[in-house]
């Protein structure tokens, strides 16, 4: 099914109420693995990051890791949970390559943190509350590589290359409790939720939450059900879709996809799927003929999880302001509009432009240059905001140029493109390019006089009271001093010189 | 000259500090031994003789230098082979592992090497632990050296066997259900199953993690209380490890006495199925601990008898789990990886090939015991079950400080007579299981031998959780009014190989 065969969102929205339920799976960034002390450093060769543990050699046993256990309750308290007085962890037993023991040591009936909510506040503004499940430990399997197979997947495939790094890895999964009454904003609420659960455990900093590099991970489940209805229809999971914008397409598109078999008078399978960036579509998974049986049952290698109360009043205590207050707080701090506030955060500026303002900046330059110029050169290098090669620090020095008069607003452009050019720090690129603003008054008188004696039709206008004619004589200046004169005192010496008032 | 493999681990450690003999000496002793007899009694699976005359010179050398050495420097060794040895094959008994050398030691492993303890070699069990005889063994069964036609216990029959031909003063075996008390009861050997959790599981292949339990084999009790104290304690390699002192085995091994003490005797553990002769011995045992000046008490435990088939339920579930890494990817046999098979295929022939039928049968218990709409029914109620036997040992221990009952229903039975009837073999276990399930210690010792087949009959001491030092307080207590009585150790009494 392709996306021109689909019943439009309009006619969805008319017959049917969307259902939703996200599974987002979080690697901590924890030093080492999540039962064995092996760092989780990423991107080292294949398998040099493993031991008896974490290769389930015979004989092996885990033994928690105490930060992880830190970090899940942290996120559990942002994400307004219980937090369990004991619980444990359980086996999920299946067969894969690429899980060392053949088992997940992960938490089943008793997670760590259970009946919270996350707010997310959508673009203009309205908060949607989403409740949470539970957020539960586990652990990361190993990486398949599937050779000589068309599609990368292992059907087809000659041979498969297993890569045991990530095997181990602490994850968190955070499960949604089903997801009702966001109507036609769903795919929205979708994409808002992640991004805020993204910023949530970045400002916990518990993890980078890189979707991109497969930190963060999101599973969309999906139903529709008739308006009026009492009971959810049937699901599809769409795994592994690992962008905000595909988390809002996939809804749109499992939304539109249910509606087209329903309004067919077909039936929705329950099954995984699969995402696809390029057209936005979702196929089919494996179609299992029975439920997956797990055969949970609790981890006799390991001894339950029991955070006193203490402890995690004092975690509770040492919560960081949460994202979207501090979002918020800060939109009114600087007087911008929500929608300006959203650009800021789309563009991942955020958190540079505080930077910028603890090195001294004043917000709305440094809003100025990372929405503006900045912005500009990270969109024609197809790079991110944080990846240009100038710190918030450069910025506010070029900031702090402009206003003491060393700078103008070109000068500090040019600045600022000698910064990314990697000629050296601001002060440096003044230095060499010589940008200094020309503030030898005699050097500009003559400058002036010469413009006056160029342009004496324009002089006599002036000198005859239409002061509004200064600013042709203004330019002339500015392109004889190759725009390195301050272009407001330039303006008062023309005036003064020819007697008008400004 | 004296036979150096009759003396006890104590005295061995004794002569070499002295000078007497050298541990070279002693090792080469056992090595001879083993060559001399071990093709009868098969109790060895590899025999390291490189490593073990190493690590004797090395202890020799330590001596020469004027170190002092520990309690059990230069004892040679049998290591059950379901721990693993780096560099040293480590098979648990099964055509699965064949082959695979561990890149690294369990945590036993580096502590008997790091008391100098010398390793001659690993020895055989039945596969994965799972039996009561040995006969599970992928390469064939052990030979009871009282009887090489019958069984030496099991699982761990190459361990117990070991001793009983003097091939080993020391050995090392795991208890899940009775792999240590078992084969000590039919080889009139001594055997203890510490507290779970008292000896590292690092490192020990797993058969079921919440039962399994590593102790220490030897002929005496004292040898078994200076092996317990080199290889207990805390591990934080092993979360379920014990993070306390342990308790003082050794001086409680020393200062055998019974006075005052009150041991219990549980109804349950008589009836259908006990061994007339081995319930003669055991009574006199009883008629001797009060002559000892013991009070023996009689006590009901209830929930005993159902201990059997909760053990049968949750050992299999565990293992179901524990064995699925077994998969010919990394490590291990490997069957039918020819270009025409899919991984998926290669695991199922492999696992086909390389587990034995009692694995096998026990991994398809498990998988139905745990599965969904089955769960609460089976191993949920065998949790269950296990609680109330928990409950009724704190019961028991709140009237007596130990209880004593035979080790096994029976004496050895002949090789192949219980193979197809894995219930009778299961009953081998009767009175063994309950400790583990209830996590508490356990000591077999050789309390003489059954009038009608002249075969060796155990004791089992059982002691709360973490007071393991009452197994060997009462122990020796028993150890040396016995041999008081018969003059000599029983062990003296089986037929030269």
């Amino acid at each position: 099914m392709t996306v021109t065969d689909l019943v439009s969102y309009e006619d969805v929205l008319a017959s049917y109420e969307p259902v939703m339920g996200l599974e987002v799976h979080v690697e901590l960034g924890t030093k080492t693995k999540m039962f064995c002390g092996c760092s989780t450093t990423l991107g080292a060769e294949p398998n040099t990051q493993t031991c008896p543990t974490c290769l389930g050699l015979p004989g092996s046993l885990p033994v928690v890791n105490a930060t992880a256990v830190e970090s899940a309750i942290k996120i559990g308290l942002a994400l307004n949970c219980r937090i369990a007085e004991w619980c444990r962890f359980a086996r999920k037993n299946y067969f894969y390559p690429d899980m060392p023991k053949n088992f997940q040591t992960s938490q089943y009936d008793e997670p760590i943190a259970f009946d919270g909510y996350l707010d997310v506040q959508l673009e203009d503004g309205e908060v949607f509350r989403v409740e949470i499940e539970r957020a539960h430990m586990e652990e990361d399997t190993g990486k398949s590589t599937h050779i000589g197979g068309a599609t990368g997947r292992i059907h087809g495939a000659s041979h498969s290359l297993l890569d045991y790094n990530r095997a181990g890895i602490p994850l968190i999964e955070i499960v949604t409790k089903p997801i009702t009454g966001a109507g036609e904003r769903a795919p929205e609420v979708a994409r808002a939720y992640v991004a805020e659960l993204r910023e949530l455990i970045r400002a916990l900093d518990v993890s980078e939450a890189r979707m991109e590099m497969g930190q963060m991970r999101c599973d969309v489940n999906l139903s529709l059900m008739p308006h009026g209805a009492e009971r959810f229809g049937t699901r599809s999971e769409t795994k592994n879709v690992n962008s905000l914008r595909s988390v809002e397409r996939a809804t749109r598109f499992e939304m539109q996809r249910h509606a087209t078999v329903l309004n067919d008078g077909g039936v929705i399978v329950q099954e995984t799927r699969h995402f696809h960036e390029d057209d936005g579509s979702t196929t089919s998974g494996r179609v299992k003929e029975e439920a997956e049986d797990y055969r949970y049952f609790p981890e006799p290698d390991l001894v339950p999880v029991a955070p006193s109360r203490e402890w995690v009043e004092e975690l509770r205590g040492g919560l960081p302001e949460l994202p979207r207050l501090r979002r918020n707080r800060l939109r009114e701090e600087w007087g911008i509009s929500q929608h300006e506030m959203q650009s800021v955060l789309n563009a991942g500026a955020l958190d540079l432009i505080i930077a910028t303002l603890d090195a001294g900046a004043p917000a709305d330059q440094a809003r100025k240059w990372w929405m503006g110029e900045l912005a500009r050169r990270a969109n024609e290098d197809g790079t991110d905001l944080a990846s240009l090669p100038i710190t918030p620090e450069q910025v506010a020095r070029v900031c702090a140029l402009v206003a003491e008069g060393s700078l103008n607003d070109k000068l500090a452009r040019q600045t600022i493109e000698g910064v990314l050019a990697g000629e050296g720090s601001p002060d440096e690129v003044v230095d060499k390019r010589g940008l200094k603003v020309v503030s030898d008054e005699g050097a500009l008188g003559a400058a002036v006089d010469e413009a006056i004696a160029a342009n004496a039709a324009i002089a006599d206008k002036i000198r005859g009271g239409k002061v509004a004619a200064a600013g042709a004589l203004v330019g002339a200046v500015m392109k004889a001093t190759r725009g390195q004169a301050d272009a407001a005192r330039v303006r008062e010496l023309i005036l003064e010189k020819l007697g008008a008032q400004g | 000259m004296t036979d150096l493999t009759r003396l006890t681990a104590a005295e061995t450690a004794a002569r070499i500090k002295s000078g007497e003999v050298t541990a070279v000496e002693v090792t080469e002793a056992h090595l001879a031994r083993i060559n001399a007899v071990d093709e009868k009694v098969n109790a060895f699976l590899h025999v390291d003789r490189q490593g073990a005359l190493e690590a004797a010179r090395a202890v020799d050398a330590k001596r020469a230098a004027g170190e002092k050495l520990g309690p059990l420097a230069g004892v040679p060794l049998a290591l059950k082979d379901i721990f693993t040895t780096e560099g040293v094959p480590t098979t648990v008994g099964s055509k699965i592992l064949e082959g695979w050398i561990p890149p690294y030691d369990a945590t036993l492993t580096k502590r008997l090497k790091a008391a100098d303890v010398v390793i001659l070699g690993k020895t055989n069990m039945d596969e994965f632990a799972m039996g009561s005889s040995t006969e599970n063994s992928a390469y064939g069964p052990t030979g009871n050296p009282w009887d090489l036609t019958r069984i030496p216990g099991g699982s761990g029959g190459g361990s117990s066997a070991a001793l009983a031909s003097f091939q080993a003063p020391l050995a090392i075996g795991t208890d899940t259900g009775g792999s240590i008390r078992q084969p000590a009861a039919v080889t009139a050997t001594v055997g203890v199953k510490p507290t779970y959790g008292a000896v590292s599981r690092y490192g020990m292949v797993a058969f079921s993690s919440s039962l399994d339990q590593g102790g220490p084999c030897a002929r005496t009790v004292l040898d078994a209380a200076l092996l317990h104290e080199v290889i207990a304690g805390h591990d934080p390699l092993d979360s379920t490890s014990i993070d306390a002192p342990v308790p003082p085995v050794v001086e409680a091994a020393r200062s055998g006495d019974v006075r005052g003490m009150r041991v219990g005797v549980v109804r349950e553990f008589s009836g259908e199925g006990y061994q007339a002769g081995v319930m003669q011995r055991f009574e006199e045992s009883v008629e001797l601990l009060r002559e000892l000046g013991a009070e023996v008490v009689e006590l009901s435990c209830p929930s005993f008898t159902k201990a059997l088939a909760a053990y049968y339920l949750i050992a299999p579930s565990e293992c179901s789990s524990n064995l699925a890494r077994f998969d010919a990817m990394r490590y291990g046999l490997r069957v039918g990886d020819d270009g025409t098979h899919s991984a998926e295929e290669v695991t199922a022939l492999t696992r086909e090939a390389g587990f034995g039928d009692e694995v096998k049968r026990r991994i398809m218990l498990g998988t139905y015991a745990l599965s969904s709409g089955y769960y609460d029914a089976y191993y949920g109620s065998a949790q269950k079950v296990r609680t109330l036997i928990t409950r009724d040992f704190e019961r028991a221990f709140g009237e007596v400080d130990v209880i004593v009952s035979p080790t096994t229903p029976t004496t050895a039975f002949p090789i192949g007579e219980r193979a197809d009837d894995p219930m009778a073999m299961y009953l081998a276990d009767l009175c063994t299981i309950p400790s583990n399930l209830a996590g508490n210690s356990a000591m077999s010792l050789p309390c003489g031998l059954a009038p009608e087949d002249g075969l060796p009959v155990g004791l089992q001491i059982i002691a709360p959780a973490m007071a393991d030092e009452r197994l060997y307080r009462v122990g020796s207590a028993v150890e040396a009014a016995l041999q008081a009585r018969w003059g000599h150790p029983l062990l003296e009494e089986a037929p030269s190989l």
